[in-house]
């Protein structure tokens, strides 16, 4: 994987210009390699009436704002996505489903799509948050070449109010230079936690995992909402918390640097870990956890309706699609982009596991996101 | 047609009588009203009757714990860091030097505060400070994510509002007071103690009640250097409205904080009686 987030050396840019001045690259090539490109796009969209005028923007407006999760997009794809429409893709990052609703229900978000993941959706549908969706101007959704199982929460009483993003796991990453070996079982997490690996492990800043996978620990389910059983899951965690490193959904530079060996992890993060620091594995709680999948929705009061609709089109276009696949480390529910990625990629354990190895795991339930005690018993586990 | 003295008055007094209304009155109305309600079954707010938020505090003791032992153990540390400064800036160094001096004071500020507390997570995680410690046979001391680092980053964070009153206020001192006593024989850590200190006081008193305020509400630095452990009423209330949803819950911590606030205030402005400031000293931020 390469840097991009790289400055460019002054000889390095005046090289380029040189180059580019010569007529021996293109503009295009220029503006990306010197950043200039990316500076531009951040100016030209904080001010629009600097946007180019085409005659194409004029139905779907300059500006497109996408709510959506960490490290999950090939930003080259909204580049070219403002080529070809002259729409700029504002990105707002999140750290869990929660904060995304409380932003939602707060009214005047302004986003145009967001990314929640399947067990969300019922309680945006059922807050009149979302609309279904007009699939006539979403035609690079084929729902024929979807699995199923990934694309099913987005359809509620028969009507399609998300389509299907991308789908992955919530599993360890380890540090086996750090851990001796493996860590590939939430009774090693969590108990190593307070023994071997006192002060290298991290949990979530969400209480759907950090909460699910303490429940699976005790061998209850991880949407578990029975007092008792939450009770097992908040004594061991008030337990673990002095021993823990960090309660943290941004686990990658800790672990990158060496300060964690141990911490939960989504499928992506875990890859693109592990691709720049083999040492740096990847594996499933074998007693359970967490399979899910994100989907594309737009809010009912999405101030750039049209645009929206170019981009979640756009986006599920296999090319680009692929494209994201390739740069994020998720894996994607549509065979026509499976068929266009890497065959390496499609036999990763990390991305595409065994059947066998995600037997166990659970599909969050929706009563899981907005369960009032599940929530409570996070903010006391956080405050304690 | 004339308007009468009184009517002239009220005129005048509307556009800011309208200012407190809406960005004072009216959010603390709805933050009122929000606490004494229940969390809807989705998260969010749901119309109520209830002291049952109130009920509640205790279970965010240790968040007020947390800020009520942090908060005043950061005040003392920058005004114990930011008086010698100040002392050095407006006494003691060459006036030439002085505006240069101020600047730099004022230059972090230049930068977000949420960058500078991430460049403290490299200085104390395991590759920085800890890594150099360990060249000195301190192995395994951890640094980031303690009470320490976030000790550390709000020192560091707000010792220029510290800086600043104390300064103005060594800066009016009247020298001819310093010299006076020296000239009957104080020694200068006498006149240090019987003259400048005190004339200082109401600097010092307006650069605590500064950070102070400010650090009762901090929830950046704990949630960035104290890794989601070391807890302020500001994290729980920032968990309490995008995470948890509780809304009603989380006004109802909100209340608690600015009844916190009031007897903070109300005890200095006694402090301020005490020490005989004049309305224009305590006016200096």
């Amino acid at each position: 994987m390469t840097d991009d987030s790289k400055p460019i050396s002054r000889k390095a840019f005046i090289e380029e210009l040189r180059r580019y001045q010569k007529g021996s690259v293109t503009r295009r090539h220029f503006l990306g390699v010197t950043g200039l490109g990316t500076a531009m796009a951040v100016m030209g969209g904080s001010m629009p009436a600097l946007l180019p005028g085409r005659a194409r923007a004029a139905d779907l407006g300059n500006r497109v704002v996408l709510a959506t999760w960490p490290n999950y997009h090939d930003p080259a794809n909204f580049d070219d996505f403002a080529d070809k429409f002259g729409v700029y893709t504002q990105v707002n990052v999140f750290g869990s489903n929660e904060e995304m609703l409380a932003k939602i229900q707060a009214g005047g978000s302004g986003w145009d799509v967001f990314v929640p993941t399947n067990y969300a959706i019922q309680t945006y549908v059922d807050a009149d948050l979302i609309e279904p969706l007009d699939l006539s101007k979403i035609p690079n959704y084929d729902p024929a070449s979807f699995d199923p199982r990934f694309a099913v929460a987005g359809t509620i009483d028969g009507k399609v109010y998300a389509v299907p993003k991308n789908w992955g796991t919530t599993g360890i990453a380890f540090n086996s230079k750090k851990t001796g070996g493996v860590v590939d079982s939430w009774k090693t997490f969590f108990d190593g936690a307070r023994d071997q690996f006192d002060g290298r492990v991290m949990v979530h800043d969400y209480q759907l995992t950090t909460i699910g996978n303490a429940l699976v620990y005790f061998g209850h389910s991880f949407n578990s909402v029975d007092p008792s059983d939450l009770a097992d899951a908040e004594k061991l965690l008030l337990d673990v918390k002095p021993h823990l490193y960090a309660i943290s959904s941004d686990y990658q530079p800790a672990m990158r640097n060496g300060d964690a060996w141990l911490t939960m992890c989504w499928t992506g993060d875990g890859k693109q870990m592990h691709t720049d620091m083999p040492e740096i594995g990847f594996a499933l709680g074998k007693e359970g956890g967490e399979i899910w999948s994100d989907y594309y929705a737009i809010p009912k009061d999405a101030p750039h309706r049209e645009a929206a609709y170019a981009l979640i089109n756009f986006l599920l276009d296999p090319q680009v699609n692929a494209k994201e696949a390739l740069a994020h480390g998720y894996p994607v529910a549509d065979k026509r982009v499976n068929d266009l990625l890497p065959e390496e990629l499609l036999d990763d354990p990390i991305l595409y596991p065994a059947a066998e190895a995600l037997a166990p795991l659970e599909f969050g339930a929706a009563v899981t996101l907005t369960d009032p005690n599940r929530a409570e018993l996070m903010a006391r586990f956080k405050s304690a | 047609m004339a308007i009468t003295r009184r009517q002239a008055r009220a005129l005048l007094l509307t556009p800011a009588g309208l200012w407190y209304a809406a960005l004072l009155l009216l959010p603390l109305a709805v933050v009122l009203i929000f606490s004494f309600g229940e969390r809807s079954p989705i998260g969010g707010y749901a119309p109520g009757f209830t002291l049952e938020q109130y009920a509640n505090l205790p279970s965010r003791f240790a968040a007020f714990r947390n800020t009520l032992t942090l908060a005043p153990l950061g005040t003392v540390a920058a005004l114990l860091i930011a008086y010698p400064l100040a002392y050095f800036l407006a006494l003691r160094v060459d006036p030439k030097w002085k505006t240069l001096l101020l600047v730099l004071v004022i230059v972090p500020f230049w930068t977000s505060i949420l960058i500078r507390s991430y460049a403290w997570i490299f200085l104390l995680g395991g590759k920085g400070i800890p890594a150099l410690l360990a060249q000195f046979g301190l192995e395994d001391i951890r640094l980031l994510n303690t009470p320490f680092a976030v000790l550390l980053g709000i020192v560091y964070g707000y010792l220029p509002l510290m800086v600043f009153p104390i300064y103005v206020a060594l800066e009016k001192l009247d020298k001819r007071l310093l010299e006076a006593a020296a000239d009957l024989g104080t020694p200068p850590w006498r006149s240090f103690l019987q003259i400048t200190l005190p004339l200082s006081m109401p600097g010092v008193l307006t650069g605590s009640m500064l950070v102070f305020i400010l650090l009762m509400g901090e929830f950046l630095i704990p949630s960035i250097l104290g890794g989601g452990k070391v807890f302020f009423i500001g994290n729980a209330m920032v968990d309490l409205f995008l995470q948890s949803r509780n809304w009603a819950f989380g006004s109802a911590v909100a209340v608690a904080l600015v009844v916190i606030m009031l007897i903070t205030v109300a005890i200095y402005s006694r402090l301020i009686k005490r020490f005989g400031a004049s309305r224009d000293d305590v006016g200096l931020m």
